[in-house]
């Protein structure tokens, strides 16, 4: 594979049921390019927690995932309310959650902690009242 | 134990096998997706009793060998659907989460 590959999704909120969707996809195309399962697994379940995450708080957003050899860099961008501590929020077990979200079994506070722990890099870029951009890197 | 024997095994019911050679090297379990998806090992058996149609969007990225359903509980039609589609098996029990694990781990 020369050179960069860019794929883009945008993310339906409010939809658990077709939340997932576009990590799934990622991870067939990553398959398909051969990438270690190592890595396939990180990527996607870094960006099923960002997808989640949007669909639970900010009505949606996008995912745009670049693909190299040697890296894949996934950004998440919502234009929901923002993390209004960023530092609370990446601690595990920290939820804003509705119970309702948590009868599904999501809103354990984990999302966030799993998006670290599965990256490389990851930086968070949030607005109380305007959304957030995540940028997070997968080394091959 | 593939994961055909365990859904042949007394108390257990196979819902849907997508791939029945496919080896069980342990188990997991857990309700909470995002515990399960950064804990759970791929080949695991993973015990829950969710059932919407998430579990099947968290299997098919942390790639566990199949969902076992306790309690007697069943998937929804959009995760049987889902489960269909992706190839994830599912298999239900009336045994309790407890109970279905010992049952597991002492066939493996």
């Amino acid at each position: 594979m020369a050179g960069e590959i860019n794929f883009h999704f945008d993310i339906d909120g409010g939809n658990f049921t077709s939340a997932g969707e576009a990590s799934v996809r990622i991870k067939k195309l990553l398959r398909d390019m051969g990438f270690p399962p190592d890595v396939i697994r990180r990527v996607s379940v870094a960006m099923y927690e960002g997808e989640i995450n949007m669909v639970i708080h900010a009505n949606g957003g996008s995912a745009d995932v670049n693909v190299s050899p040697d890296k894949i860099e996934i950004i998440l961008a919502d234009s929901g309310p923002g993390i209004k501590n960023i530092e609370l929020a990446m601690q595990e077990g920290y939820s804003t959650a509705p119970d309702n979200i948590r009868s599904l079994g999501f809103g354990a506070g984990m999302g966030l902690p799993n998006m670290k722990r599965y990256t490389d890099e990851m930086r968070i870029e949030s607005e109380v009242g305007r959304g957030t951009t995540i940028y997070m890197t997968v080394n091959v | 134990m593939t994961v055909e024997m365990l859904a042949k095994t007394a108390d257990f019911e196979p819902i849907y096998i997508a791939d029945g050679e496919r080896e069980i090297l342990g188990g997991y379990a857990g309700d909470l997706l995002s515990w399960v998806m950064g804990r759970a090992k791929e080949g695991d058996a993973w015990v829950t009793i969710m059932s919407n149609v998430n579990i099947v969007a968290v299997c098919t990225l942390a790639d566990p060998a199949c969902i076992v359903l306790s309690e007697g509980v069943r998937p929804d039609e959009e995760a049987l659907r889902r489960a269909r589609e992706q190839g994830v098996s599912i298999i239900s029990t009336g045994l309790d989460t407890f109970e279905a694990c010992v049952r597991i781990a002492s066939m493996l």
